[in-house]
């Protein structure tokens, strides 16, 4: 910019390289780079860029937060989806721009942070600088003339700044050099180190853990062992094996609920408790209460209560009399009063497939002669209904993998128990009779379940311990007040000139009532004496 | 006293406190158009007076009401004496009599802000006693709503004398009666248990954090917002009673760097442990946890603009702005834009209304 060019190009310039100006060679233009990089304007607007990009993975469902949501989304949406799933916008926070815009971040803050705390390191062991020569240019500073020697000035001064660092003058001592606040930039060096503690953890944590979950079946015949197979749904992180899959299993024994009956939140539940037997590795059976808010850690996993429902035991016998399908069946809540909705698939019935589904009324009552469903407790089930449509034909099982909560009717027809098409409706105990001999269905009890999470993050605790040193260091950088003030005194005149000054390097200190502070001390240190006297 | 008593007693306290901060807001306007009237009469004094009578050295108050009393004797009079009552026998002069008015309204706001703060916090308890069994007054949005800006009035209260706040009271009165008429008309909800995942201790640590921050963070904003007014419109008569820049940029300063911490706190410590505790794992990508994320990094980046070249001052405003604007998009917008978000105390309870009314009417 400043360099004067002329455009007949190089020749007046003999002793340099033959280049124009602004032009780099590669090691000035890494050097220009790293400058740029590690220069607090990048590191701003990378953080700004940071926020930004955080931005869509908040709007548009994510595949590793809601998969269910994002299929949906993708249903939904035909057009933008290939758009999108090219830009990574259903994985966000593991997409490449995502990661550039965090590591370039790293790179910046590591290149900015070694450099200070060398500068730091030496700061620490220099003295405070000397006295400037006018003190009272300072943006705060007072003078005032006294009759005191100025060496008992300055003696009363060293004592006024305890906890500050003073010069040790050989030279010119008719002045006193003190500096405190140093442990600011130490607080900002070291919140900024643990936010790379911070981001290694969770990059530690994501990569090695893993989050599952699965439905348990309340009582002593079911329960889950530690293995993948086991799962529902398992999300590992991108380094994870199953070797580190800790060793345990559990039963649930019992779960309980307290229903509310009165006031506004009356129908909902509150007060789960899930009382649970495990084994870790080849320990003993112990027992647990797990409820919400208050998981179980076996290892270093931890195990959450995260929902429940109803399971009604229901069989289905076919046209020949033998039992097609028998067993409780998972139904998954619909609403907050546990109407919940599930599926019965009996493909080796015979004449024909048989398939149900429908929903459960917990406790079912009537509005207007359509069955509502009251509240989720179940109680003693003598107000529970459960409402099938049933399927009878080719349920569409050799097209692929099905989901075992939705029914293929594609390729079935509807049954009805009478002309009316309507649904089967029963109580529990009852068993209705299908249509032209196919068979029966029956609701022969209820279960419980539990969903259950399952998960592993390691380096959680390195997380906390980086989350919580940050905290500290950022307390430390803002409110530690880096200060310098000085105070001279000489003969003037015969009598005594003090200067005391002061200066806040972090600006906006409040370092008028330092000055004020520190100049009614020394003064009122004479009076005091003069009292004595 | 009985749970239902606590709750009508809850709301007709916010009642209370809503007519109080609205008189409150009333006297700050009073004091503002003092100050006002002053700041026009200062500026038609300059443009009567001759160049050459400001010459002597005085500070700028003084000057301020030598140039104010050359308005009395000359021909700009017919304005004042339309909102100043005339001078009394004793030959007060007008810009006494405004300045009286405007301290006089201005301790009065301040008394009346107070005795709303008082109210407004007596809801609060009443809400949370009215529930059963008794809790922390914040189980859905209209709770939010009604402790963050009980937070807004309570700081500005607490921090007028030190940071000299005065200057603020329409702004913060103005902000505190919108929201809270907005959460009533627009928010409430009964009084209802709390849903179990918000059962926890935890919700006392981590949302007292995230309320304290929130109202830090929207007085900061309000002193960034003056901050980009005054420098805008560095004359305007209406802008009298806002300090002048560099005070405004260090008040906004020392409000933000009290909130980032309490902010960093809640959602970067006291929320992991929480969501750790409760969906069984410290960072979700939740909407919500998103969204601080974003607000927190915008704070960061506010912290770092006023230590910047070339971001001082207006850019560093606007980036705390901007910050306030994703804080408040995270209170209120996610809820509504968001199906994804864990933090769903702020859907409706609908269907436990519903079948209420059916129970009541079965059982009948």
């Amino acid at each position: 910019m400043s360099t004067p060019t002329t455009d007949k190009g190089p020749s007046g310039q003999e002793k340099q390289d033959v280049r124009r100006p602004g032009e780099l060679n590669v090691r000035e233009l890494a050097r220009w780079g790293w400058r740029q990089l590690t220069s607090m304007r990048t590191a701003l607007i990378l953080l700004l860029l940071l926020a930004l990009a955080a931005v869509p993975g908040s709007l548009v469902p994510q595949d590793g937060v809601d998969s269910l949501k994002a299929d949906q989304w993708r249903a939904a949406h035909t057009t933008l989806t290939p758009i999108y799933e090219r830009l990574g916008l259903f994985n966000v926070y593991s997409a490449p721009w995502f990661a550039a815009i965090y590591l370039l971040l790293m790179v910046s803050l590591v290149g900015c942070i070694i450099p200070r705390c060398l500068v730091y390191a030496r700061a620490m062991r220099a003295q405070p600088p000397a006295t400037p020569a006018k003190l009272t240019r300072l943006p705060d500073s007072a003078t005032y003339v006294t009759d005191e020697e100025p060496e008992e000035v300055l003696a009363a001064a060293r004592k006024e700044l305890r906890g500050y660092r003073i010069r040790k003058d050989g030279g010119s001592d008719d002045s006193v050099s003190a500096e405190k606040g140093y442990l600011r930039e130490a607080g900002n060096l070291v919140f900024h180190m643990s936010l790379i503690i911070v981001l290694v953890a969770f990059a530690f944590g994501s990569l090695f853990g893993y989050k599952g979950g699965v439905i348990v079946l309340v009582g002593e015949e079911y329960g889950f062992a530690n293995e993948l197979s086991q799962y529902d749904d398992f999300k590992p992180g991108s380094l994870f094996t199953p070797e580190d899959l800790d060793d345990f299993s559990f039963k649930i024994d019992d779960f309980k609920a307290e229903w509310l009956t009165t006031g506004p939140g009356a129908g909902t539940a509150r007060g789960f408790e899930s009382n649970l037997r495990y084994t870790a590795g080849a320990s003993d059976e112990k027992k647990y209460d797990l409820k919400v808010n208050h998981p179980l850690t076996v290892g270093g996993t931890d195990i959450f209560l995260l929902a429940h429902g109803y399971a009604p035991v229901i069989t289905v016998r076919d046209g020949e009399g033998n039992v097609a399908y028998s067993g409780p069946t998972i139904f998954l809540p619909q609403s907050q009063n546990l109407l919940s909705f599930g599926v019965v698939k009996a493909p080796y019935a015979s004449p024909e497939q048989i398939g149900f589904q429908g929903l459960l009324y917990p406790f079912q009552g009537t509005v207007d002669g359509e069955p509502v469903n009251l509240m989720g407790d179940i109680g003693d089930g003598s107000n529970a209904m459960l409402s099938l449509q049933g399927f009878r034909g080719d349920l569409n099982l050799d097209a692929g993998p099905q989901s075992v909560y939705a029914l293929d009717t594609s390729k079935a027809h509807m049954m009805s128990p009478d002309e009316t098409g309507k649904a089967f409706n029963l109580r529990l105990g009852e068993t209705a009779e299908l249509p032209d001999g196919l068979g029966s269905v029956s609701f022969d009890d209820v279960q419980q379940w539990n969903r259950v999470q399952i998960s592993k993050s390691p380096g959680k605790e390195w997380a906390l311990l980086g989350v919580s040193l940050a905290l500290v260091g950022l307390l430390g950088s803002l409110f530690i007040r880096p200060r310098r003030v000085w105070v001279r005194a000489r003969r003037v005149d015969g009598r005594t000139l003090v200067e005391v000054a002061a200066l806040d390097r972090s600006g906006g200190g409040d370092t008028a009532s330092v000055v004020t502070g520190l100049v009614e001390n020394l003064r009122g240190a004479r009076t005091q004496e003069e009292k004595d006297v | 006293m009985s749970d239902h008593t606590w709750g009508v007693l809850s709301n007709q306290a916010i009642t209370a406190a809503g007519v109080v901060y609205f008189l409150a807001l009333l006297c700050a306007l009073v004091e503002w158009s003092a100050w006002l009237s002053r700041a026009k009469a200062a500026v038609a004094a300059k443009e009567l007076v001759p160049a050459g009578r400001g010459h002597s050295v005085q500070t700028p108050r003084e000057s301020e009401r030598v140039e104010t009393n050359t308005v009395e004797s000359s021909a700009d009079g017919d304005r004042v004496d339309l909102d100043t009552p005339p001078p009394s026998g004793s030959g007060g002069s007008i810009s006494e009599v405004t300045e009286y008015r405007a301290a006089l309204f201005g301790r009065l706001s301040l008394m009346l802000t107070a005795i709303a703060v008082v109210c407004h916090l007596a809801a609060l308890i009443a809400r949370g006693m009215a529930a059963d069994p008794n809790r922390v007054p914040w189980g859905n949005m209209y709770e939010f709503t009604i402790s963050g800006s009980f937070v807004v009035a309570a700081a500005y209260v607490v921090l007028y004398r030190r940071l000299k706040l005065a200057w603020m009271a329409p702004w913060v009165l103005g902000f505190t009666v919108v929201v809270l008429m907005l959460a009533v008309v627009a928010l409430y909800e009964p009084v209802a248990p709390l849903t179990e995942a918000l059962n926890s201790y935890w919700l006392v640590i981590h949302v007292i954090a995230a309320i304290i921050a929130t109202g830090g963070f929207t007085l900061g904003g309000i002193a960034s917002l003056a901050y980009l007014l005054k420098n805008r419109f560095p004359d305007a008569a209406l802008l009298a009673r806002v300090p002048e820049l560099a005070a405004l940029d260090r008040v906004s300063y020392r409000i933000h760097a009290f909130a980032f911490p309490v902010w960093t706190f809640g959602v970067l410590i006291s929320g992991p442990i929480w969501a750790h505790e409760a969906w069984g794992s410290y960072w979700n990508w939740d909407p919500k946890e998103v969204w601080a994320f974003i607000t927190w990094v915008v704070y960061a980046g506010y912290l770092h603009a006023r230590a910047t070249a070339g971001w001082k001052g207006k850019k560093a405003a606007i980036v705390a702005l901007i910050g306030l604007a994703t804080l408040w998009f995270n209170f209120i917008g996610i809820n509504y834009f968001s199906s994804t978000s864990q933090h769903s105390y702020a859907a409706p309870a609908a269907p436990a209304v519903v079948e209420l009314t059916i129970s009541e009417g079965a059982s009948r």
